[in-house]
């Protein structure tokens, strides 16, 4: 139970997969730019992240292991989630076209999106039992969410704000990840 | 050898146990697009401005095709589109009357007076934000301070001399400018609409002399000069659009100048003055 907690706290705070791997920067600013959109990209990698991470893993203990091709796990894993986020867009479209309307933009971004694959191979790497990887893949998502949105909510304070021109849009919201990245510092050691 | 082979045939395999499973799933849960969704989304300009109402083009499209949407509910299209996405629907599309912004203020640096010097970030919101209400002293008007302009992507909004002002034939009525402004001193009004009254004031004329050269002291003037062109109401004259009688002797009544002559008129009263 304290390994469970552990894993809680570090996969979100400790080693928060934006600020402190520094995975999933592309959307963590392609999409800040509103609290609402932010909070809707969080929620879709949540999701994809948590299936993923339980089919890689599945994947990896049951067929590249058993034929020792753990070498392999990059492009295997890629072509798992690729297939899977496709799988699950069509099949949101069929079952649930009100959950498929809020996640809708954002999943085909969500196949490329790094963060993805990185808790799917730290998953395999930390040599994570079934249910710890699962612990770890929520965490690390909801880890990206918080990331998301705190970052989306500055960026809206930043909007009215009177920024010196050659910082507007981008090189303020990336100063802007940069700080909110040493104050997640703090964390360090904590586990 | 051995090792090469096995990673061919597990990846390999992998790969056509996904690609079958895609295929067959989207067999499965393949849903029916109606076509004329698509030709109509086609058919919109995919600005992807909100200004509809609905959540960008796909949107609109959706409620045009399946739920008997207006053919001409795409403000920014205008006309052009509204006939082709008729004829995909086989409608006949009815004119839609055109609308633009206007910034129903003409308070200006020099017209109006400020309460205070503002110093914080140049945009309204914030300004609007501190100080109750603004640094202008008369609490209805323009501030000026160019969010609109910010907002607007077609290069139709100017500022000159503390006051915004819309191009009325770059506008294409897309109404980001009128949600973003925090003094809602902006409105869309009709195209052919020249005379109008640009001011929003509904203090007594008394104090709105005190703060504003240009503000609607509601004398009611206009509205006895010309009773079927304007109403005063609230402390404020109003015009009736589309006009039941010619506007034009109520404008050359009007004492402050409140009421809008339409750009035109202006222009020729200028050169007149000028002569």
């Amino acid at each position: 139970m304290a390994n469970i907690f552990q894993i809680i706290i570090a996969s979100i705070f400790v080693n928060n997969y934006v600020f402190a791997r520094f995975l999933g920067i592309c959307p963590l600013l392609g999409v800040s730019n509103k609290t609402e959109t932010a909070a809707g990209m969080g929620v879709a990698v949540t999701f994809v992240i948590t299936l993923a991470s339980a089919i890689t893993w599945v994947v990896h203990e049951f067929v590249l292991s058993q034929f020792g091709l753990e070498y392999l796990m990059t492009i295997v894993f890629i072509l798992v989630i690729a297939a899977l986020v496709q799988f699950v867009e069509m099949f949101l479209k069929k079952s649930s076209p009100g959950l498929y309307n809020a996640l809708g933009v954002y999943l085909p971004l969500i196949t490329t999106n790094c963060v993805v694959l990185g808790v799917a191979i730290l998953n395999i790497t930390s040599e994570y039992n079934f249910i710890e990887m699962i612990v770890n893949a929520l965490g690390s998502s909801i880890g990206f969410l918080i990331a998301i949105v705190f970052l989306a909510a500055i960026r809206e304070r930043i909007d009215i704000a009177d920024v010196p021109e050659v910082f507007k849009g981008f090189p303020i919201s990336l100063v802007t990840v940069g700080l909110m990245s040493m104050a997640f510092m703090g964390f360090q050691g904590l586990v | 050898m051995s090792n090469v082979l096995t990673a061919v045939g597990v990846v390999g395999g992998l790969g056509l146990l996904f690609g079958a499973l895609l295929s067959f799933a989207s067999k499965v849960f393949h849903v029916k697009v109606d076509y004329k969704v698509e030709a109509v989304r086609a058919a919109l300009p995919g600005a992807n401005c909100g200004a509809c109402g609905f959540p960008g083009c796909d949107g609109m499209a959706a409620h045009i095709a399946l739920e008997d949407g207006p053919v001409n509910g795409c403000p920014v299209g205008g006309q052009p589109v509204a006939d082709k996405v008729a004829e995909i629907m086989g409608k006949v599309a009815v004119a839609g009357a055109k609308e633009v912004a206007c910034v129903m203020c003409q308070g200006d640096a020099t017209r109006a007076k400020e309460r205070y010097t503002y110093t914080g970030p140049r945009d309204c919101r914030s300004n609007a934000a501190t100080g109750g209400g603004g640094s202008k002293a008369c609490t209805f008007g323009c501030l000026g301070g160019g969010t609109c302009k910010d907002y607007c992507q077609f290069g139709a909004i100017e500022i000159i001399n503390g006051l915004a002002v819309i191009d009325k034939e770059k506008c294409t009525a897309c109404g980001k400018c009128v949600e973003v402004c925090p003094k809602k001193i902006i409105e869309m009004v009709p195209y052919d609409q020249e005379v109008m009254v640009k001011c929003k004031n509904t203090e007594p004329g008394k104090e709105v002399r005190q703060k504003c050269a240009v503000g609607c002291i509601a004398c009611n003037l206009c509205a006895r000069t010309a009773p079927e062109a304007f109403v005063v109401e609230n402390n404020l004259a109003k015009a009736q659009f589309p006009f039941a009688q010619d506007p034009a002797e109520a404008v050359q009544k009007c004492p402050t100048g409140c009421i809008y002559p339409g750009l035109a008129a202006k222009e020729a009263a200028k050169k007149e003055k000028a002569v």
